[in-house]
Parts: C-alpha cells; sequence; structure tokens
C-alpha cells in the first residue's frame, strides 16, 4: 500500500460529463484524489473508466465539467464565465506533469527502449542529450531493464515494454501517474512483473489512478477503490471494504463474476 | 547525311550522344520535379489531415484539381496561360518543373495522407501525453515510421514522374524524347531512334528501382 497519502488534494473532478454523439458515456463524476494516493477504478467494461482517465489529460475533451490538476483546470481555462480551450503551449505544459501508460505500451518502434525514454525530455524539456541519458539509463534499471536500453520495442517481451512505457512516462518526473489497463494486453505470466513496478512506485509515494481488473492488485496497492458502472461512480472506500464488503447490489454483481 | 550507316554506326555516332544529352535533362526534370513534388506534396499531406477546414478544404481541392486533369494540358497551362493571366513570364524549363511538381505532388498527397494515418494512433496520444505538441510529435513520432513503408509507393510514382517528364516536350524543352523524336524526323530511322529513347526511359526506371531496394534494406536493417 502507497506510503502516507496526504489529505491535500492534487485532483479534483467536478460533475464530469462525456457524450460520444448521442452516447453518453460519463453522467456527473465526482472524485477527488490526494498527493501520494493510490485510486484503483474498477467496472465492468463500457462503464466509462477509461474514458474518465482519458478526460484527465484531455485526450478526451470532457462535454461538460472541470478537472482540477493542482488547482490548475485541465484543458481548458475560464474567459467571461465559459470554459474555452488552452493553447497548445499550455496543454502540453499541463500533460507533462502527468504521465499516462496505456493498455497496448504504445511504445515508439523506432526508438531504442532508452531512445523512448529520453525523447521526451529532450525534445520537450530540452534536457541535453547525455544528461537525459544517464537519467534514462537510471529509470530503465529501476523497472529491471537496465541491460535492454539498446533494445527496439519490437524485440522486447509484452511485459518489458510495458515497464518501458511506465519509464518513459517517469522520465518526465510526473507528479501523477495515470495507468489504462496496463496489464489486459499482456500474457498471464508476464502481468506480475509489471504489476511489481507499479507496486514499488506506489511504495516510493508516487500518486496514481489506476484502471484495472487487477482485483488483487486494487486489494494490495490501492488507498481506494472507486466502483464504476453506467458512467457513474456507484461506490467508493477503502479496498477492504468495497471488495470485501459491497453496499450496492451492482457492485455485488460485479465482484460475484471477477472473483 | 550518311546514305546507308549500319544500325550501330548510326547508333553510336549520331543517337546515343545526342540522346545522352536528352537523358541528362530528363534525369535533372525528374529529380527536380521529384524533390519539388515531394516537398509540396508533404504540405498539402498535412494540411489534408488537418482538423481546420481552412486548410484542409484547399488541400483536397488541389487533389481533385491536379489528378483531375491531364498532366499535358497542366504544363502547356503553366507555359502559356500562366504567363497573361499573372502578367509572368515562364521559361520552358522552369514551366516544365513546376507543372511537373505540381502534378506528382497531388499524388504524393495521398501516398504521404495514406502512410500517416496507417500509423497506430496510440503513437500521437502517446507522444502528447508526454506533452508533445502536434508538430513537434509528427515530426519526431509519426513521420519518421511512414518512411518504410513509403518508399514502394513513393517509387512508383517517381517512375510514373521519369516517363511523364517526356510531356514537356510539347513545350519545346530538348529532354530525351524530343530529342530522339528530332533525329528519328531529321534521317528518317524512326524505329532506332525510339528504341534508344525506350532503353533510356528503362534505365532510369531501372536505376530509380535499385535506389529504392537498397534504401528498404538499409531500412529494414535497423528494426
Amino acid at each position: 500500500m502507497s506510503a502516507n497519502p496526504s489529505e491535500k488534494p492534487i485532483l479534483r473532478i467536478e460533475d464530469l460529463h462525456k457524450y460520444f454523439g448521442k452516447n453518453q458515456v460519463l453522467k456527473g463524476i465526482n472524485l477527488t484524489v490526494n498527493v501520494g494516493e493510490v485510486v484503483a477504478v474498477i467496472g465492468p467494461s463500457g462503464s466509462g473508466k477509461s474514458t474518465l482517465l482519458r478526460c484527465l489529460n484531455y485526450l478526451e475533451r470532457p462535454t461538460s465539467g472541470k478537472i482540477f490538476f493542482k488547482d490548475e483546470l485541465i484543458g481548458v481555462r475560464e474567459h467571461n464565465g465559459k470554459l474555452v480551450p488552452l493553447d497548445e503551449k499550455a496543454l502540453n505544459r499541463q500533460r507533462s506533469h502527468i504521465g499516462m501508460v496505456f493498455q497496448r505500451f504504445n511504445l515508439f518502434p523506432h526508438k531504442t527502449a532508452l531512445g523512448n525514454v529520453i525523447e521526451a525530455p529532450m525534445t520537450v524539456k530540452g534536457t541535453p542529450k547525455a544528461q537525459a541519458a544517464a537519467a534514462g539509463e537510471k529509470l530503465l534499471a529501476r523497472v529491471g531493464l537496465a541491460e535492454k536500453s539498446g533494445e527496439y520495442p519490437g524485440r522486447l517481451s509484452g511485459g518489458q515494454q510495458q515497464r518501458v512505457a511506465i519509464a518513459r512516462a517517469l522520465a518526465m518526473d510526473p507528479d501523477l501517474m495515470l495507468f489504462d489497463e496496463a496489464t489486459s494486453a499482456l500474457d498471464p505470466e508476464l502481468v506480475g512483473e509489471v504489476l511489481q513496478v507499479m507496486q514499488d512506485l506506489a511504495k516510493e509515494g508516487m500518486t496514481m489512478v489506476v484502471v484495472t481488473h487487477e482485483m488483487g492488485f486494487a486489494k494490495e496497492v490501492a488507498n481506494r477503490v472507486v466502483f464504476m458502472d453506467g458512467g457513474v461512480v456507484v461506490e467508493q472506500g477503502k479496498p477492504a471494504d468495497v471488495l470485501g464488503n459491497p453496499q450496492h447490489p451492482r457492485t455485488r454483481e460485479f465482484l460475484r463474476k471477477v472473483l | 547525311m550518311g546514305e546507308t550507316q549500319s544500325f550501330w554506326q548510326f547508333s553510336t555516332e549520331i543517337v546515343i550522344p545526342r540522346m545522352l544529352e536528352g537523358l541528362g535533362l530528363t534525369v535533372q526534370l525528374m529529380i527536380l520535379s521529384g524533390i519539388g513534388g515531394i516537398a509540396l506534396g508533404l504540405v498539402v499531406s498535412l494540411c489534408r489531415i488537418s482538423q481546420s477546414k481552412l486548410l484542409y478544404i484547399p488541400a483536397a481541392a488541389y487533389v481533385t484539381i491536379f489528378r483531375g486533369t491531364p498532366l499535358l494540358l497542366q504544363i502547356l497551362f503553366v507555359y502559356f496561360a500562366l504567363p497573361p493571366l499573372l502578367d509572368i513570364r515562364l521559361d520552358a524549363y522552369p514551366a516544365g518543373v513546376l507543372a511537373l511538381s505540381m502534378n506528382a505532388a497531388a499524388y504524393l498527397t495521398e501516398i504521404f495522407r495514406a502512410a500517416i494515418q496507417s500509423i497506430d494512433k496510440g503513437q500521437m496520444e502517446a507522444a502528447r501525453t508526454l506533452g508533445m505538441g502536434y508538430s513537434l510529435a509528427m515530426r519526431r513520432i509519426i513521420l519518421p515510421q511512414t518512411f518504410r513503408r513509403l518508399i514502394p509507393p513513393v517509387v512508383n510514382e517517381l517512375a510514373a514522374l521519369a516517363k511523364d517528364t517526356s510531356l514537356v516536350s510539347s513545350i519545346a524543352l530538348a529532354e530525351m524524347l524530343y530529342i530522339t523524336q528530332r533525329l528519328g524526323a531529321k534521317y528518317l530511322r524512326p524505329w532506332e531512334v525510339y528504341a534508344w529513347a525506350a532503353a533510356g526511359y528503362l534505365i532510369i526506371v531501372m536505376g530509380l528501382t535499385a535506389t529504392a531496394t537498397y534504401l528498404e534494406h538499409q531500412l529494414a536493417r535497423r528494426e
């Protein structure tokens, strides 16, 4: 479990709605994440978990509602009482503080493991190559891949690729990490190595929002479990409570199916 | 005029030296128009996939116009119709390069667009979540991944362009076909001169193909 989550919010979601065409995927989400907290978001597929996560760094544009990251609106600013999209530079700056790990890794196939890790520090932050590479080697060592830094993604296993992707996100020194079903595309025997890296990160005090199907991880590592269904947060609380003694019938039904 | 020069004599003394001059110009036209077409095609394709109507509508119109009208007409238009229209005077050489570039660009636009759109959209998302801007991500992440899959269709287009250069003979540019055509008329030995012209184009296209195969192997080795 994460060391000592504070009471200081880093992320505040207020009445978030998202439509895809006429299809309403998020129906008013309210959620706060504190510094150092690990929040596991669970729920059936189609419940809106991934969409919620993708709104947090403005990969999806919310239809309405507000998301505050460190007391700053994400992706938009208020102008004469209306929300207008931020210019690209400001959005890039916000995103550079929020790391994201994808289900399908999305490593850059034309760059080595190290090349993937140092790309953004070099091109976004302007870190000199030698310095970025030294830091990158350290990050790869941290995810247990020190000796793979020169390999291209195509020659790495799924678990290794996902660990490189985690190192790549960490290279920007984010304050918040988002995991979008980070182990769902992995062969079962490779899931453990990725969860281990995520657990280590949690121990070091990283703030994490983790969309996951791994109930074990939610139970062992998360400070809080959020159960979503049909575009709303149905129930949330301590892992032992939500997973061990769910209050809502929909939570019970879901847990019965997955456990 | 030699009454009965042998095929070999006629070829080596008259046709080949003149043809090589024309071949030089043909290769020049191909390279310049190829570079122009690739540069312009890249810009138009980036406009074509843009979210902004101000960019993609003109880009789509450009492709429609240049693919929908004959190249010969475009060459004649640039050479004869632009000067009075815009009050500029273009020599045959720049007019030919311009028309060929603009025509090739229309086809290359669609080739680039398809290649860019074939890259998994997770690549752009991953780059953007790291704080990279759209154009930085395009330059560093998306475009480099298209290079290898671009080689075959681009070579195809350049081969077509190499042969299309023959159409600028219509504005009296002394490229390979123009020269050989004139020789054929002068000596009344059409089959020899056209055979050598055909050989000239074959050599260019084969050289192009060999270069492409080499490039493809080099890129393949890096992955």
